[in-house]
Parts: C-alpha cells; sequence; structure tokens
C-alpha cells in the first residue's frame, strides 16, 4: 500500500475542507471494507485518507409519515439489518441490507461508502433505486438532493464533486399496497459477487390486480444498477396475468447488457437469469398480495 | 509519518506507534505478538484475522491501523481466564472441529461474536453468520456442531 497520511476529522466542515484543499489527492474512507481492499491492489493510491467516522450525527434512521425514510450515510448495513422498523416499513431494504458481504464486513460497511463505491453490483444501491431514493449531498457550495438515479455515472464514479460528501439517503413514503423483493444471485452461499441481482417493487390494486405502479432494478448487468424502464412501461397500468409477467421479464432481459468477459458468468447467462429472476419476483410479489 | 494508537487488547492497554497504512492485523501480530491473528487472504473474505472490536466481529485484515484507536479488542489470546479455556474453545476441541488450526482463532471469535449477541441461534443463523469464516480442512460440519453444542450448553 502506498504510503498516506492519514486525517480524522471532527466535524463535516473539517472534512469538506479537506477533502476540498487536497481533492484527487484525498479519499473519503468510512467503514473501509471496499477503500482498504482497493488500496491494497494498487487500484487507487491517495496520498490523503480522510477518515469521516469521527464525525458525529451522521448514523440515524427516521421515519415520519409525510417525509419518508432518512438514512445517515454513516449507519452501519448492520444496523440495517437489524433495525425491526425497517424490516416493518422498507424491507426491500432490509433484504439487500442482510445480503451484503458477510456479517463481519456489515458490522463496519456504510451504506454511505456503499453507494459512494458505486459498484453496478452494490446490493442497497438495487433497493434504494426501486424505492426512487434521493441522496443529499453537502460540499464547499453547499448542499444538494440528487436522485439516486442520477448519482452512479460508471463502474465506481459517483457524480459526486470535490469537496463533496454523501451524507444523507432519502426515500419517499411509499404507495399503499406497495411491495418489492430483493434477490440476489450467487455461485456460493455469500461473500462472493453476484451473477445478477434483482429489486423488483410493485404497488398493486388488490381488487381488480391492475399494476398502478412497478420498478424494476438490475445489477450486474450493466456499468451502473439500472432501470429496466421499458419492462417496467410494458406492466404499468395493466392487469397482471401470468402472459404479462412473462413479457416483462422478458423485455427486462433485453434490456440488460452485460459485458462479455466476465467470469461470473456469460452474457447469454446473465440476460436469462434476469428473465428468470424478474418473472419469479414479480409472481412472488403478486402471490404476497392474495 | 507513524503515528501513536492507544489499544486495549485483551484487558491490557498498549500504545503503539505505527504507520497509518498498516492494519489492525498487522499491528496485533508484529507490534503486540498475538499471532493467533492469522492473516491468509488479506482481503476481508476468508476471516482467518477476525477479532472482536468493542464486542463486534471484524476482519483486523481491513481496519487500517488508526481506526483501532480508542478501541477494545479481543483476540484468541484474550480468551482463555486463569488458564482454563473458554467453553467455544473446549468444543472445538471436543467436536474435532480444528485441524490444522489456521483458521480456527477467526471461528471462535466470530461465534464468540454471534453467540454474545444471539445465544440461542438456529443452525441456519449459525452457518449464516459464519459465511465469512473459510476453512479448507474440516468441511464445516464439526464446527457448526461444536458452536451449536455451546449454544445449547447455555441455554
Amino acid at each position: 500500500m502506498r504510503p498516506f497520511q492519514y486525517l480524522s476529522p471532527g466535524n463535516l466542515s473539517e472534512a469538506i475542507s479537506l477533502l476540498a484543499k487536497y481533492r484527487e489527492e484525498a479519499k473519503v474512507i468510512a467503514g473501509g471494507t471496499d477503500l482498504v481492499v482497493q488500496m491494497r491492489r494498487g487500484v487507487i493510491k491517495p496520498k490523503f485518507v480522510v477518515d469521516i467516522t469521527g464525525i458525529p450525527g451522521l448514523d440515524y434512521i427516521r421515519y415520519d409519515d409525510t417525509q419518508g425514510l432518512r438514512i445517515g450515510a454513516l449507519t452501519t448495513i448492520r444496523v440495517l439489518e437489524k433495525s425491526a422498523d425497517l424490516w416493518q416499513r422498507y424491507p426491500i431494504i432490509s433484504q439487500a441490507a442482510c445480503k451484503l458481504g458477510s456479517a463481519a464486513i456489515r458490522n463496519v460497511a456504510t451504506v454511505g461508502g456503499n453507494l459512494c463505491n458505486a459498484m453496478p453490483i452494490a446490493d442497497t444501491a438495487q433497493a434504494l433505486l426501486a424505492l426512487s431514493a434521493k441522496v443529499r449531498t453537502l460540499g464547499p457550495e453547499g448542499e444538494r438532493v440528487v436522485p439516486l438515479e442520477d448519482f452512479f455515472t460508471g463502474v465506481g464514479k459517483t457524480s459526486l464533486k470535490i469537496g463533496e460528501l454523501l451524507v444523507e439517503i432519502q426515500v419517499p413514503v411509499p404507495l399503499p399496497n406497495t411491495r418489492g423483493l430483493y434477490l440476489k444471485h450467487l455461485t456460493r452461499g455469500s461473500i462472493d459477487l453476484p451473477i445478477v441481482n434483482v429489486a423488483v417493487l410493485v404497488t398493486l390494486e388488490p381488487e381488480d390486480k391492475v399494476c398502478k405502479d412497478i420498478k424494476i432494478v438490475l445489477g450486474s448487468v450493466a456499468s451502473t444498477p439500472i432501470r429496466a424502464r421499458k419492462a417496467e412501461e410494458i406492466m404499468r397500468g395493466k392487469r397482471i396475468d401470468d402472459a404479462l409477467i412473462h413479457r416483462t421479464a422478458q423485455v427486462a432481459s433485453d434490456e440488460a447488457h452485460p459485458r462479455p468477459g466476465s467470469i461470473r458468468a456469460s452474457v447469454e447467462y446473465k440476460r436469462e437469469m434476469v428473465k428468470v429472476f424478474t418473472r419469479q419476483l414479480i409472481q412472488e410479489i403478486v402471490s404476497q398480495y392474495n | 509519518m507513524k503515528q501513536w494508537l492507544r489499544l486495549r487488547v485483551n484487558g491490557e492497554d498498549y500504545e503503539v506507534f505505527t504507520e497509518p497504512w498498516k492494519s489492525l492485523a498487522d499491528v496485533l501480530r508484529d507490534e503486540l505478538n498475538l499471532t493467533g491473528v492469522k492473516i491468509a487472504c488479506n482481503e476481508g473474505q476468508c476471516g482467518s484475522c477476525t477479532v472482536l472490536i468493542d464486542g463486534q466481529s471484524v476482519k483486523s485484515c481491513l481496519v487500517l491501523a488508526p481506526k483501532a484507536n480508542g478501541k477494545e479488542i479481543l483476540t484468541i489470546e484474550g480468551l482463555a481466564k486463569d488458564g482454563k479455556l473458554h467453553p467455544l474453545q473446549e468444543a472445538f476441541i471436543k467436536h474435532f472441529a480444528v485441524q490444522c488450526g489456521f483458521c480456527t482463532p477467526g471461528f471462535i471469535l466470530a461465534a464468540k461474536g454471534l453467540l454474545d449477541e444471539n445465544p440461542d441461534p438456529t443452525e441456519e443463523e449459525v452457518r449464516e453468520w459464519l459465511a465469512g469464516n473459510l476453512c479448507r480442512c474440516t468441511g464445516y460440519v464439526k464446527i457448526i456442531e461444536a458452536v451449536l453444542a455451546v449454544a445449547k450448553g447455555k441455554s
């Protein structure tokens, strides 16, 4: 690992000043479970490592009936996993959290870190995108609130500007009769990077089975997590039946564009799994309404 | 660019002068001679470096040394009290859950982290919790048995 200077700001404005001062030579560390690995491999070589875990007030899960959910960026994945409130209100986030890495990783990894690391496989990203989450950032020029969809710009790339820190994730109150599921398809039981991961959120009128809204998020099949928008359009506003589910799953599969040459799975297999899991997740969600 | 760290390890206070790019695993092994902490993958996958930090199981190879400042750390060396083995250590012996022993400290500390929080886990929960610890020798069956035996013994 290349030598660096370790800095530990005690508050947000100190952290932002450091990041603004050292610019591309500085990297933020929170849990470190992605960063340390990348530094050790020489993928990134910061001169300054800015540890933000000393900043108070960024570790919380708050909910209210009008604003919805607010999660502090330094909340660990383990805290998300264990929150009974979250399981009750936004179980798709809890499902994603409990699939991340392994228990010891989840004890220190943070949701902010998972998003800022910006891998197309990021577990919490899939669930939060399905929920139309936004992220609040703080920087030298002040505060911004950005839809999570616009936050990821490429593999490992975000729309964060120099000096900016992600401080909060905001999730709106879901429409009534909304249910979601997250699935991570792995070769092994855990730890491994997924072949594909899929998050589906459905809002259904239970009496007439009309799909009021649907979000399909696909991970590991593009340079960022993606919404399968064409597939969503096929289903949105229609009465859900098996034929429609199959068509939707097929279109979702067509929207996936995994890169060839992945050691984990071929393009064809990944596309097929997107189809299979989109179908299975929608079917499972619909059956939960009965 | 070395800096001072204060750590409490296995009940004793230490001051260590080390570079910030060393991991906690490096510090425990090289500065404090606690070689029960093993480094195998050095990537946070295999769990052989697992220690308890403030009671939580953590992969010490991924903890940059300065992050451990002010923390309370438990390694395998800190489990036995006055020469008497911890129930987990005894169970691993009794249930033949140790072969080469390289993964064992990590497994035992991970298991302690689990049982401290959830004293009566199901087998599923034990397997899920220990998914971050890899063993090349035993095939895991005896390890799971040992952990469950301790859990049942406690409840």
